[in-house]
């Protein structure tokens, strides 16, 4: 057999050049995997960066393979972090990264964070150590306090972009931390705020506001006043996307007109959201300005369903609404009808504890825009009633879906039609709609949904599961069939040591898996742990160390993921990572 | 065993719409009470013990909020799960009025009805230092007015009045006892119409 070899002598600058266009990571991650040469000049030339997994690498080998990042995203703790399944102080904290890159990238100017822990001090190792710092971004992030943001106003010149969403801030300085970016400053381009309790100061927000003509981006907190909101908002009307504060105050008529005369003055907004506390009588102020909207979050907002029907009318051109079931059959009826471009629809509960069903939504609602939104590609969907019927039509109607999350509140409800499960709902769901890329399940639950998902969920990246299944089989359907799959969390679901076992090859393509109230046993957690060196096996059990129990005794929960870091060094005491073969412990 | 598979059942979340007992039959052949201790030697503890923790130690524990008072029902208390429904904190605390700090089941959110309204809501008591504070509240809430209250007519020259269901099960007009008496005695409250409120102003 003849070997063809071809030498190509382009010099460097070229490739580079065209690297340059190339800024997905991970067309970059292939591109470095053609050749050694290539590898060398793509990683000198790596902007950006995203690592999913703050403890799938370590700082020092970021910095080694990439010496020339601009920008970096982390992400921290688990998905499930959000609902409270894992324990305070597990880890995601972001300091070793922030020291590290203080020193090796004097140049960079973005940090995004998502569930990663934080301090002030951290906050204040970015504003002195990055001269040319332009965004900042926490998402659902915790440690630091306004004392933290205080720091970062003083001194980042070049900020552009300063966003905590849904963050928890400790709120200490009574809203003083905004008065702390300098007359001079003027660069902000976007502010969200949106998370924080306290006031913060109108008048330094108000001044901060008309020295920034680039600004297109301000989500408020709640402690803002409507009766501000237009003085404010006249300061910046080019502004592109507003979230409001409080949205009610005593109902007087030149308030209204303000506010409806403020809103309308901002003819580049698109995206509006906040509205808490809302007063039905102030919404109409919006209605000149809804054929513009492309984006609308309710999801704060206590409004009836006649009111939503409304408003959303009135919106056209609407690519997302996310709002509380408020909305009820009927406002989705009118939103399939009246919004043809729909991308994104999210319906949150409005009272998930209670026991009856407060509002008129079921899944009705949801076929409907099944049938009238011919782009609708996300959903998530909270309710408490579901049919296989309904869940084939979705399927069949809508194709193109690649996000469903569909979460029937009372856990294991059947097909409340036939009191089937819902097996081949779900089933049509990832038969129809080949590029799903994000499941959620919910309802009652047998092996053979996972049978399905294995067998058509081919594209699938990301599945969460819930009180569903019967036994091992269930898991090793999704572990052997879903090739793309990269994040599995589980819990309480009857899965066991087999499929794991079975299927620890597995695990290593995909960035992680969480299973809490299972029935892993910590001695199939061990093997794991040993026979897999490039996984970490994180068992979390808040009983005390797994070895005072049993070897088939389950453990709470565990998290695996791969990683070329090794065991993680800052475990609080309820984890415990199993050792691989290299330093087993003696008993 | 016996006695253990009657623990097990009482732990088991609830299954199904309210009242249909056949998923029940269903699921225990489907055997989704897999996890049965069966298969567990370990005297320490099974995994529904450790669950059973879970539930005990769920952060929003509100066992006796709803179904004790809930004279529409015999739905027995349900017992809520962590993490479910999968609702992030920012979004569970942003759904009450204010955001205040997460007190334990001791009844401080009532709900409160109104005749003709579709739905019910509920409130905080917490939340409000003082009456006037809270019918201010109710009455945004639900779009009515209170009138003038006075010890001698109750609220009087108003379309609606305030009431609540006492810890003996007594409808009470709001405004008669010191306020916190009445934030640590309400179960309940209701909006009535301005007629049915003569009634009880007279006493």
């Amino acid at each position: 057999m003849q070997k063809m070899s071809y030498t190509f002598s382009f010099p460097e600058e070229v490739l580079e050049h065209v690297f340059s266009f190339i800024e997905g990571e991970r067309d970059r991650n292939a591109i470095s995997l053609v050749c050694k040469s290539w590898y060398e000049i793509e990683r000198w030339c790596r902007r950006k960066v995203f690592v999913g997994n703050c403890y799938a690498v370590s700082p020092v080998m970021v910095i080694k393979r990439f010496p020339e990042v601009r920008s970096i995203a982390l992400k921290g703790k688990p998905h499930f972090a959000d609902f409270n399944l894992v324990p305070e102080g597990w880890g995601g904290y972001v300091c070793p990264w922030i020291a590290a890159m203080a020193c090796a990238f004097p140049w960079l100017e973005e940090i995004r964070l998502k569930r990663m822990v934080i301090t002030d001090d951290s906050l204040e190792l970015i504003a002195k150590s990055f001269k040319n710092f332009k965004v900042l971004v926490l998402t659902s992030c915790e440690g630091f306090t306004t004392d933290g943001l205080a720091a970062i106003a003083a001194n980042c010149r070049n900020l552009k972009e300063l966003d905590l969403q849904e963050s928890e801030v400790d709120d200490l300085s009574s809203g003083h931390w905004l008065s702390h970016f300098p007359d001079s400053y003027t660069s902000l381009v976007s502010l969200n705020i949106s998370c924080l309790g306290n006031e913060v100061s109108l008048s330094a927000l108000e001044r901060l506001l008309g020295r920034c003509p680039n600004l297109q981006t301000l989500r408020l907190n709640r402690a803002v006043p409507l009766d501000r909101l237009p003085n404010l908002l006249s300061r910046c009307p080019q502004l592109v996307e507003l979230g409001t504060g409080v949205y009610s105050t005593e109902m007087r008529p030149e308030v209204f007109s303000n506010l409806e005369a403020a809103f309308s003055g901002c003819k580049q907004l698109k995206s509006l959201s906040g509205f808490w506390d809302v007063l039905p009588s102030y919404l109409p102020a919006v209605y000149p300005i809804c054929s513009r909207l492309t984006s609308l979050n309710l999801s704060y907002a206590i409004i009836q369903s006649s009111d939503l029907i409304k408003l959303i009318s009135q919106c056209p051109n609407l690519l997302r609404l996310w709002v509380l079931d408020y909305i009820e059959d009927a406002g989705l009826y009118t939103l399939a009808a009246s919004c043809k471009d729909l991308r994104e629809l999210r319906v949150f509960p409005s009272d998930p504890f209670g026991l009856e069903p407060n509002v008129a939504l079921t899944e009705k609602g949801l076929v409907s825009v099944s049938e009238g939104c011919p782009k609708l590609q996300s959903v998530l969907y909270f309710c408490r009633q579901m049919s296989n019927a309904a869940l084939h039509t979705i399927a069949r109607n809508r194709p193109n879906l690649t996000r469903f999350r569909l979460c029937i509140i009372e856990p294991r409800t059947p097909d409340y039609l036939t009191l089937d499960p819902l097996d081949s709902g779900f089933g049509a769901i990832v038969e129809h709609c080949k590029d799903l890329q994000r499941l959620s399940l919910s309802g009652l639950l047998t092996d053979r949904v996972f049978e399905y998902i294995g067998t058509y969920g081919k594209k699938l990246e990301m599945l969460s599961v819930a009180f569903a299944g019967d036994s091992d089989l269930g898991l090793h359907h999704v572990l052997s069939g879903c090739d793309n799959l990269r994040k599995l969390e589980i819990r309480d679901c009857p899965f066991g040591d087999k499929p794991l076992l079975a299927n620890a090859a597995k695990l290593e393509t995909m960035r992680s898996l969480w299973m809490s109230t299972c029935s892993v046993s910590y001695g199939a957690c061990k093997r794991l742990g040993q026979k897999m060196p490039r996984l970490n096996v994180e068992v979390i059990d808040e009983r005390g160390p797994p070895d005072s129990r049993p070897d088939n005794c389950p453990v709470e929960k565990l998290y695996i993921y791969r990683t070329i870091a090794g065991p993680r060094l800052d475990m609080p005491g309820f984890v415990w990572t199993m050792e691989d073969d290299s330093s087993l412990r003696i008993e | 065993m016996g006695s253990y598979e009657t623990e097990l059942k009482a732990t088991e979340l609830r299954l199904g719409l309210p009242g249909s007992d056949e998923p029940q039959e269903k699921r225990s052949c489907s055997g989704s009470v897999v996890r049965s201790s069966n298969k567990r030697s370990s005297p320490e503890s099974s995994v529904e013990e450790s669950r059973c923790k879970t539930n005990v130690n769920s952060d929003v524990s509100d066992i006796t909020t709803t179904s004790d008072h809930d004279q529409d029902t015999v739905q027995p208390a349900k017992v809520q799960v962590v993490g479910w429904p999968p609702i992030r904190s920012f979004r569970k605390n942003s759904l009450q009025q204010k955001k205040v700090e997460q007190v334990d089941g001791n009844g401080m959110y009532v709900k409160v009805s109104m005749a003709g309204a579709p739905y019910l809501r509920k409130i905080d008591l917490k939340v409000y230092k003082s009456y006037p504070e809270l019918l201010m509240a109710l009455q945004n809430l639900f779009k009515c007015t209170f009138g003038e209250y006075s010890e001698r007519e109750g609220y009087n020259g108003s379309e609606y009045a305030p009431t609540y269901e006492d810890k003996d099960g007594d409808w009470m007009l709001v405004g008669d006892v010191p306020w916190n008496m009445f934030v640590s005695s309400c179960k309940r409250l209701r909006i009535i119409k301005g007629s049915e409120a003569k009634g009880l102003g007279c006493l």
